[in-house]
């Protein structure tokens, strides 16, 4: 099968028929979680992550008392592929947390400033907890869209002598900007999106990137285990650009 | 972390006193781990990595073996005295994505198809921190196995960029990198000119990336020079 891909791409084609900048069906189904104050499951395809987010009372950390925390966890849970084991999570998990992490925090998608409580005491922390649910490719670019809806649909808890009131809400999340994960991979010499299960098999090489509205690149990860040029890079956050603004746009609806 | 809200770049000069594109100073010592295949301590101004290569070596247990090729394993580690806070022993988050992405850096350079069932393992303790942790491992990792006698492509050799006080500068120290608007971890293969590390986190432009790199490029190709120097030198013959 996986040779298969490869003969195909080499070729032009692709194993489903995409072109090579076109991402599978896009599903997004925010709010399934009634308990999280946040969440969303995306689709890609048959690729399915939930993404949960919970509202908890933190402590801040020393030099930004008066900042909001954010949190991302991911699981690999070992009901989504024969390959994922259970247990605290791996290098992969791990790596794809801190990756959707950096999206989020360096974008300064959240106005953590406005999610102090009580200055160096108290403040809203945002845990944002990815599952993957079916693991058909392309985890991270779901995962981290996934976590950036439910985030759009969080709502802070009202608090009542600074206890949480479950089921109540105060206000929004304040959101302000619009960070979007795009993966370009490159095999031999073509770049492709949203790679299926068979199609990352045979990656020479992936650059995922982070952009906000206003083109802004907020995180870079080279992954995969063959090296590529300047002039790569350059085209692939140009590929980036281009396809952030069309799944941006595709959030706006929902 | 340490955060300030202190001016990093006056008139053009950095806190430590250097220019924009200026690194700090670089020293590389070989074979400081007696028992090991291959050894290095490299420190980029106070940041200091002391890397150790075992191997190629056979793989146990067996089933982690791969028939057709060999594999690479890499640890990154900090020790709890290398920071201001004492930093809690033992693997964290952070520690495990950089294992990953160096020994993805490392891996293009290597002939693991070469030695199938063997293991290669790399191990970096960073003993002082003071910012830039993971490329100074990384040029220490390519000594170490250069060391070792591991048969190599390239040596690879690796910088830290970015953006400080609204300035494009290269290898940053602990305080610029705490409060930098943008950095940058790169390593390439300085002879096939190849990127094998590019992270990033903060805000920039494509313009400001594409010259960030772009000077990644050249201080790489300088720090390859000390990397030579220093492998030349165990050489010679005296």
């Amino acid at each position: 099968m996986e040779s298969y891909a490869l003969e195909l791409i080499e070729k032009g084609k692709r194993i489903d028929d995409r072109e090579f900048d076109e991402f599978r069906k896009i599903e997004i189904l925010p709010n399934i979680i009634k308990k999280a104050e946040g969440s969303a499951m995306v689709k890609f395809g048959e690729t399915k992550v939930i993404a949960g987010v919970k509202m908890e009372l933190a402590t801040p950390f020393p030099d930004t008392p008066d900042e909001g925390m954010l949190v991302v966890n991911a699981e690999f849970t070992p009901l989504a592929s024969p390959d994922f084991e259970a247990g605290p999570p791996g290098e992969d998990a791990t790596e794809l947390a801190r990756i959707v992490d950096r999206g989020i925090r360096e974008s300064e998608s959240i106005e953590l400033n406005k999610l102090c409580i009580e200055s160096g005491e108290k403040v809203w922390g945002t845990f944002i907890d990815i599952h993957i649910i079916n693991h058909r490719g392309n985890l991270l670019d779901c995962s981290a869209l996934a976590s950036f809806v439910a985030l759009l649909h969080t709502k802070i808890p009202k608090l009542e002598d600074n206890k949480i009131v479950r089921g109540e809400y105060e206000r929004a999340l304040p959101i302000v900007h619009k960070p979007i994960n795009i993966t370009v991979c490159k095999v031999s010499d073509k770049f492709l999106l949203d790679p299926t299960f068979e199609e990352e098999k045979i990656l020479d090489s992936r650059l995922s990137i982070c952009l906000r509205e206003d083109d802004k690149i907020c995180s870079l990860q080279k992954q995969g285990s063959k090296e590529f040029t300047l002039e790569d890079v350059e085209r692939m956050i140009d590929i980036a650009m281009k396809k952030s603004k069309e799944i941006r746009k595709l959030v706006e609806q929902h | 972390m340490v955060k300030t809200d202190e001016k990093l770049i006056v008139d053009g000069k950095r806190v430590d006193g250097r220019a924009l594109n200026e690194l700090r100073k670089i020293e590389m010592t070989v074979d400081i781990v007696d028992r090991a295949d291959g050894s290095a301590q490299v420190s980029f101004g106070n940041t200091i990595a002391v890397v150790a290569a075992y191997g190629p070596r056979e793989l146990y247990p067996r089933f982690l073996q791969e028939v057709d090729t060999g594999i690479l394993r890499c640890r990154y580690n900090m020790a709890p005295f290398a920071v201001d806070e004492r930093k809690h022993p033992g693997p964290s988050r952070r520690s495990t994505e950089l294992s990953k992405v160096i020994r993805l850096s490392l891996e293009p350079a290597i002939f693991l198809e070469d030695f199938p069932k063997a293991t290669i393992d790399v191990f970096i303790e960073i003993v002082q921190a003071d910012g830039s942790t993971r490329v100074t491992g990384i040029n220490g990792a390519s000594l170490a196995l250069a060391l070792a006698g591991v048969p190599m492509r390239d040596l690879v050799t690796a910088c830290s960029v970015g953006k400080v006080d609204g300035e494009l500068v290269i290898d940053l120290n602990g305080i610029e990198d705490n409060n930098s608007d943008a950095d940058v971890a790169f390593a390439m293969l300085p002879n096939k000119e190849k990127i094998t590390l590019l992270q990033m986190d903060g805000l920039l432009t494509k313009e400001e990336l594409m010259k960030l790199l772009n000077m990644a490029k050249e201080t790489c190709k300088e720090i390859y020079k000390l990397q030579t120097k220093v492998l030349r030198q165990k050489y010679e013959v005296v």
